[in-house]
């Protein structure tokens, strides 16, 4: 079952569309990356998901059922924006959320006990948000979103504005969070992230959904066919099958050369083609990075 | 429901535990009373000890009498020159030169003082001149003083309103327009104070970014209805903390006097009244506050301050949640203080001076201005038809203004950084979902 599906998603403002006909399917106890350059459409779609604002058209599914306001306890939400009541105590306000969420009192001090004790911030709990500095009061909102054991968790940008200590323990988290069997979506314009974290992606750009599947499938989609190899001595291909795009020195006396393949066929021609002309020392395949498929989509597209 | 619920009670708790709020609730109503008695206080030493202040004078006309009821007139004999250095010498605080005179035409007349005389101080002398002038025009005209004194008519009119029961009741139309008066003022203060509140929190949690948090758990309405509501049993626990206070002060404070508060007074008034049938001054004021319907008064004031309160609430929260900083909302308040400011003019020129007048009936069934408008009329006994429609008219108007602010606030909230004018506002209302 999925834990999230979208179909025909539109939302449309006076004077642009926001979202034209989205399509995403989210697997259950995946790590899903919505992926898009600023404005293209991605918070608006979580905004959706969270019911906050209704679409036009389209449907959407949460564990297979219609999108419906119990979701809201099943679903945490950290947004971009992220905010607290800065007059309010630490601990008031964890409990304030939580019953917003749908626990009771007593559930919410339960949990939040746990949460304080884990991130050694007990201390707080009597504090004023305004008393807390912006990474203790980011490690704050990060519980608020995952107090309520929600089975799908939705992170936009959860590593804005995070230093490297606290994005690392944001980062295991989360993986623990999966593992414990939530479904974790989250929006990101940081590709390491994606590269590090993620096993599905959505690529969204200009309102409309133009790349989905799991990280492989998708690198596997955009391959160019092309491969590194580190070799002794310069070459010169005579073959018009192969195309020499770079040559470049590299240490010990290597020299590292792209070799682009044009026809379809099996990467060992390839090899004892290069086994006649020179010594190599290693071949590997260049696969894309994430990174380069988004910006080779993204300025694909505007370009048209 | 369960969720405004909570929300109510957050904002509630978030209000009344402030510091700034046990300050205002339990020292405002201590203060009034204390300012009020300090200056009474004051003003009664002041008169005990204040002597009259002399005025010399130069009479060449021989018209002048003098009148001691505000100064202490004292002859001058001399010359103007003479009597000029001997006012410089003198404590007196004026010297008043009367030259001769025609009675046509009386020019001339020059009041001389070391501090520039109030416009009270030289109008009593004026009138000295006045009344003795006329009084010898009239002698010119062969009227006897005899008939000048029988013209002389003192007037006082005891207004005796029957109802329909055929009961009489005294009313004394000064307390009634005192009871108009503070109710619309604390009915103006407390929706600007409470509306601005409410404004001011929207704007708050929309600049620390927590509403999208919010609005992820609970539908927009719900959290503007929330924090209204919230609001407003904050004002009504202060009014009636207010309302406890004063009432048991003045009982207090009128007990040392010697006098009876209006509510122990209601209850023994007719045999007081039957056994003591000359009544004083004062007894008479108090008669008239007792026989004001005070659970009466009250319960409007409550119904009005809850219907106002809601009616104005929701359009500040709309304002709140379009703007992103209490700056930007300027430009907004000016449609939203207008009726109020209406009403509260109004309240003065043409309600408490004629409360049953078309104009007052209309701005006390208009629910923009009934508020303040029916607060002022509402000691005069309005006819209940009309109470009747503006609390439908204030229920349907506030309705409304919910309906709209509802519209405005959901998209108004999630924007930011957007230049908001009236055309964008608008556009939010007419946006779908």
């Amino acid at each position: 079952m999925e834990a999230l599906k979208a179909r025909g998603v539109t939302k449309q403002y006076a004077n642009h569309t926001a979202l034209n006909k989205v399509d995403i399917t989210v697997p259950e106890k995946s790590i899903y990356g919505l992926l898009g350059p600023n404005g293209a459409g991605k918070t608006t779609l979580i905004r959706i998901i969270n019911q906050i604002i209704n679409s036009d058209a389209g449907e959407i599914s949460v564990f297979g059922q219609r999108l419906n306001p119990s979701h809201i306890g099943v679903i945490g939400y950290l947004p971009e924006e992220r905010g607290l009541y800065k007059k309010l105590k630490v601990g008031e306000q964890l409990i304030y959320f939580a019953q917003l969420k749908g626990l009771s009192r007593g559930e919410a001090v339960a949990k939040i006990k746990t949460w304080v004790e884990k991130f050694e911030i007990k201390d707080w709990l009597g504090k004023k948000v305004e008393d807390l500095s912006k990474g203790m009061a980011q490690k704050v909102q990060f519980i608020s979103t995952v107090m309520h054991e929600p089975k799908l968790i939705i992170l936009d940008e959860p590593f804005s504005g995070f230093d490297p200590v606290n994005a690392q323990l944001i980062t295991d988290e989360i993986l623990k969070l999966k593992e414990k069997g939530s479904t974790i979506i989250f929006s990101t314009h940081r590709m390491e992230t994606v590269e590090d974290l993620c096993d599905h992606i959505a690529l969204i750009n200009k309102s409309n959904k133009i790349l989905e599947g799991t990280k492989k499938e998708v690198k596997a989609q955009y391959k160019t066919n092309t491969f590194t190899v580190d070799h002794r001595g310069a070459f010169r291909l005579n073959n018009e099958a192969y195309e020499l795009i770079q040559q470049n020195n590299i240490e010990d006396e290597l020299t590292r050369s792209l070799v682009k393949m044009k026809i379809s066929g099996s990467p060992n021609q390839l090899i004892q083609e290069l086994t006649q002309v020179t010594e190599v020392h290693s071949f590997a395949e260049k696969v894309p990075t994430m990174s380069e498929i988004f910006i080779t989509l993204v300025k694909g597209k505007s370009h048209e | 429901m369960n969720k405004i619920w909570l929300i109510i009670q957050r904002e509630f708790l978030n209000r009344v535990q402030k510091k700034s709020f046990l300050v205002a609730t339990i020292l405002l109503p201590l203060i009034f009373p204390a300012i009020m008695a300090v200056l009474v206080y004051v003003a009664k030493e002041q008169k005990k000890n204040a002597e009259k202040e002399t005025v010399l004078y130069i009479d060449e006309s021989g018209y002048f009498l003098a009148d001691t009821a505000k100064f202490k007139f004292k002859p001058f004999q001399g010359n103007l020159e003479e009597g000029k250095k001997a006012f410089e010498n003198s404590k007196s605080f004026g010297l008043l030169y009367i030259p001769k005179f025609e009675l046509a035409n009386p020019q001339g007349i020059t009041l001389y003082t070391k501090i520039n005389p109030s416009p009270t101080d030289v109008g009593s002398i004026e009138r000295i001149f006045a009344n003795h002038i006329k009084d010898l025009k009239m002698q010119q005209l062969n009227i006897e003083q005899k008939v000048l004194d029988q013209i002389k008519t003192e007037v006082t009119i005891n207004s005796v309103k029957i109802s329909e029961g055929g009961q009489e009741k005294s009313s004394d139309s000064k307390v009634l327009f005192g009871v108009g008066m503070a109710g619309g003022i604390l009915m103006y203060m407390f929706i600007f104070i409470y509306g601005a509140q409410i404004m001011q929190g929207i704007i708050e949690e929309k600049m620390s970014k927590v509403v999208e948090v919010i609005v992820s758990s609970v539908r927009p309405f719900q959290l503007m209805m929330g924090k209204i509501i919230g609001l407003a049993s904050v004002g009504l626990l202060q009014f009636l903390i207010w309302i406890l206070l004063i009432g048991t002060l003045s009982t207090v404070v009128m007990g040392y006097f010697g006098m009876q508060s209006p509510s122990q007074e209601m209850m023994q008034m007719n045999e007081q009244y039957q056994a003591a049938q000359q009544a004083s001054g004062s007894m008479e004021l108090l008669k008239s506050l007792s026989e004001i319907h005070w659970s009466y008064v009250i319960f409007s004031f409550l119904f009005y301050f809850i219907g106002g309160y809601l009616l104005y609430g929701a359009l500040f929260a709309a304002v709140g949640s379009a703007v992103d900083s209490p700056a930007e909302a300027q430009q907004f308040m000016f449609p939203i203080t207008i009726p109020m400011l209406i009403s509260y003019f109004a309240l003065f020129t043409f309600i408490l001076e004629d409360p049953h007048g078309t104009i007052s009936v209309w701005l006390s069934i208009i629910p923009f201005t009934s508020p303040i408008a029916m607060m002022g009329r509402i000691g005069f006994e309005v006819p209940d038809w009309q109470l009747a429609l503006s609390m439908l008219c204030l229920i349907g108007g506030f309705v409304l203004t919910t309906w709209f602010a509802g519209r405005i606030y959901r998209v108004g909230i999630l924007m930011h950084g957007t230049k908001v004018n009236y055309r964008v506002l608008a556009k939010w209302f007419m946006q779908k979902g």
